[in-house]
């Protein structure tokens, strides 16, 4: 054998075994799912007997669809904020020059650095104070806080890289410094807001910390929250089934939502801007 | 279609770095304006400011009469290209060239003729539904071009336009280019570093050096009547050859040999208050292998150097050699290598060039039998520069 085909046999396995390692504990979950309450600690990969009685468990509550509901929600509207804002802000970050940069920059480098949990008790007290907590604002605030640096950096990186010539392009053909941004910035800053899209979603769609802690009811309470509330037939049994099933609902959206930007985010799409 | 007014415009930057200094020019109606100069000699600076991509540290552009210091881009009304084209790579090749109408709301029929009328004079019509990723480089130069044209603007500004193109499509496309605006007639102006084009494209051209204007005039002027050793030694290709020169009761030293100076030419460096250490320039065409001369021999200076190098061009022949002490040294020498690239190679300056007849005989390592005439020398105070036998 030459050493190319040692090397991609030895990268096949080693992929191989990630794959694995990453995939075994979803595909438990999925198999507890589908166990019925008697089977499930029979320590079966596959379930002995199919059943869908935990899906129709958790949809028939009020509990989880609530919940559901709650989580797609406040996560898209966190994550449309993020990427609007963000990108503005990114722009300006990439682009303008203006006093207090440096220090805007730090700050939110800082901001990215703090510590979550240290921000729950005295955001439980200001919410409770000012009336937000346990509504959709009141975690949409915090996830903004926090993907925002994220937004910024990342998107502020992709910005650097378009030509500055593009932009000269089109203020001189007649657009406003805003028009020169939505019209040809933007567009062809797409694949990277959408990438960043799907980290700020998937970080308000897993947010425990906060969701547990400034919410107390279904009127704001998330999937990851609720499922701590989830209860057995009888005080004895823990729900695992339900657990499990609930589980992978709620995997199922971020699936989704990587394979469909994924097919958007085509390297090269600036590639013919310039003479490359 | 307007002039436009530079008055004392200077462009001083954050950091103290001044890149453009009082500079005065006017371009006139439909004229083709040629800027031209080295890397950093603020050209492009002067035309950012035109166009309103760079605010004005001082002085005043107006366009058309009406003074736009302090407005965008947008309402200034110019169009540009820039070197590195700059199309919008996620709209087709109808929509770069439409954009700037669609930004101007114009109805769709007008903006569908402007933009088929500027393809056709382009030959761009069978690529208008690409995108720029599939276009050759100079169908992309042709495109900028086109973004330019539709707009039928005040006046054009062109950024270095053909500098990404290869030399053979750079040719072609300066005669596209030349041929455009005799077609328009809009106002050009044209920033490049590369002389050739300078010469070739522009009705006036203006050098610039470090950011002030060193030179404006037709490309005749210029080459024939620089006005000083920056121009001289810019303008040309091969570039005029510099050589040190002592002058002593009329009589020029060189490493040329001996030549007496007509006398119109020692009383106008008299009068320049130059002192006895002069800088000589001839350019390499005033050359002539002696050997070709019919009878006009007398009339010049004859010497005789070893040729290092013969560059056989078919039209043309350009010997290289070297003589002893013929290295001039001045501060625009030192930049003008500079930006050649020439200043650290061997041989460099102090190597003469003569462009000769392509019946020449002669040969590489062997003697060679030069004239020219010394009433084609220019002289030049080293000091500053300043050309005296204008």
């Amino acid at each position: 054998m030459s050493t190319r085909t040692v090397a991609k046999a030895s990268w096949g396995v080693g992929n191989t075994i990630i794959i694995l390692v990453a995939l075994v504990p979803v595909l438990w979950l999925a198999s507890l799912s589908f166990k019925d309450p008697s089977t499930i600690a029979d320590g079966s990969f596959l379930p002995r007997e199919w059943t869908l009685d935990n899906y129709r468990g958790i949809f028939s509550t009020d509990l989880f669809t609530r919940a559901l509901v709650n989580s797609i929600g406040i996560a898209l509207i966190a994550t449309a904020l993020a990427v609007v804002v963000g990108s503005m802000a990114a722009y300006a970050v990439a682009r303008l020059r203006f006093p207090g940069k440096g220090v805007l920059v730090g700050a939110t480098l800082l901001i990215a650095m703090f510590p979550p949990i240290s921000l729950v008790s005295p955001l439980f007290n200001l919410w409770r104070q000012v009336g937000l907590f346990d509504t959709w604002p009141g975690l949409i605030i915090p996830y903004l806080t926090f993907s925002l640096p994220l937004t910024i950096y990342t998107l502020s990186a992709f910005f650097r890289e378009i030509p500055w010539d593009l932009e000269k392009a089109a203020r001189v053909d007649g657009a406003t410094p805003f028009q020169a941004f939505t019209r040809v910035i933007a567009p062809l800053a797409t694949p990277s807001i959408l990438t960043t899209a799907i980290l700020v979603f998937i970080f308000c769609w897993n947010d425990f910390v906060f969701a547990i802690s400034l919410t107390s009811t279904l009127n704001s309470r998330t999937v990851p929250a609720a499922i701590a509330f989830f209860s057995g037939a009888s005080q004895f049994e823990t729900p695992i089934g339900s657990i499990a099933a609930a589980g992978v609902v709620i995997t199922i959206p971020i699936i989704i939502f990587v394979f469909f930007f994924q097919r958007r985010i085509v390297a090269g799409l600036t590639s013919g801007a310039v003479k490359g | 279609m307007a002039a436009i007014t530079l008055e004392h415009v200077s462009k001083r930057f954050a950091d103290g770095t001044v890149a453009v200094n009082d500079v005065n020019l006017t371009i006139n109606d439909g004229e083709f304006m040629i800027l031209v100069g080295p890397s950093g000699s603020g050209k492009s600076t002067v035309l950012n400011m035109i166009a309103g991509l760079e605010d004005i540290s001082e002085g005043q552009v107006r366009i058309g009469g009406r003074v736009v210091n302090t407005l965008s881009p947008k309402d200034r009304d110019i169009a540009m290209v820039f070197q590195n084209y700059a199309l919008y790579p996620h709209m087709t090749v109808r929509d770069n060239m439409a954009f700037s109408l669609k930004l101007a709301h114009a109805d769709r029929a007008e903006i569908d003729s402007k933009v088929n009328h500027a393809a056709e004079l382009l030959e761009l019509t069978e690529l208008l539904d690409r995108r720029p990723a599939n276009l050759s480089g100079g169908q992309r130069q042709r495109v900028a071009m086109g973004r330019a044209i539709v707009r039928s603007p005040q006046a054009f500004l062109m950024d270095e336009p053909l500098s990404n193109l290869d030399a053979k499509l750079r040719v072609q496309m300066r005669t596209t280019v030349a041929r455009l605006q005799n077609q328009l007639g809009t106002t050009m102006v044209y920033v490049t570093h590369d002389q050739v084009e300078a010469m070739t494209l522009g009705d006036r051209v203006a050098v610039m050096r470090a950011g002030v204007i060193q030179q404006v005039g037709t490309p005749e002027e210029l080459y024939e009547r620089p006005r000083n050793l920056f121009v001289a030694g810019f303008i040309g290709s091969p570039a005029m050859n510099f050589l040190p020169a002592t002058l002593e009761d009329g009589r020029l030293h060189t490493a040329l040999g001996d030549v007496t100076l007509p006398a119109d030419v020692r009383s106008k460096v008299q009068q320049a208050g130059a002192g006895r250490d002069l800088i000589m320039g001839i350019r390499p065409e005033n050359f002539e292998d002696a050997a070709l001369l019919n009878g006009k021999r007398d009339e010049g200076l004859t010497f005789s150097a070893v040729v290092d190098v013969l560059e056989s061009l078919g039209a043309d022949k350009y010997a290289y050699f070297h003589l002893q002490g013929a290295r001039a040294t001045a501060q625009e020498l030192e930049e003008l290598a500079a930006d050649a690239g020439t200043r650290d190679a061997p041989g460099g300056s102090d190597q003469v060039v003569a462009r000769l007849d392509p019946a020449s005989q002669a040969r590489e390592g062997r003697q060679l039998q030069l004239w020219f005439d010394p009433h084609k020398l220019y002289l030049f105070n080293p000091d500053n520069g300043a050309h005296l036998t204008l």
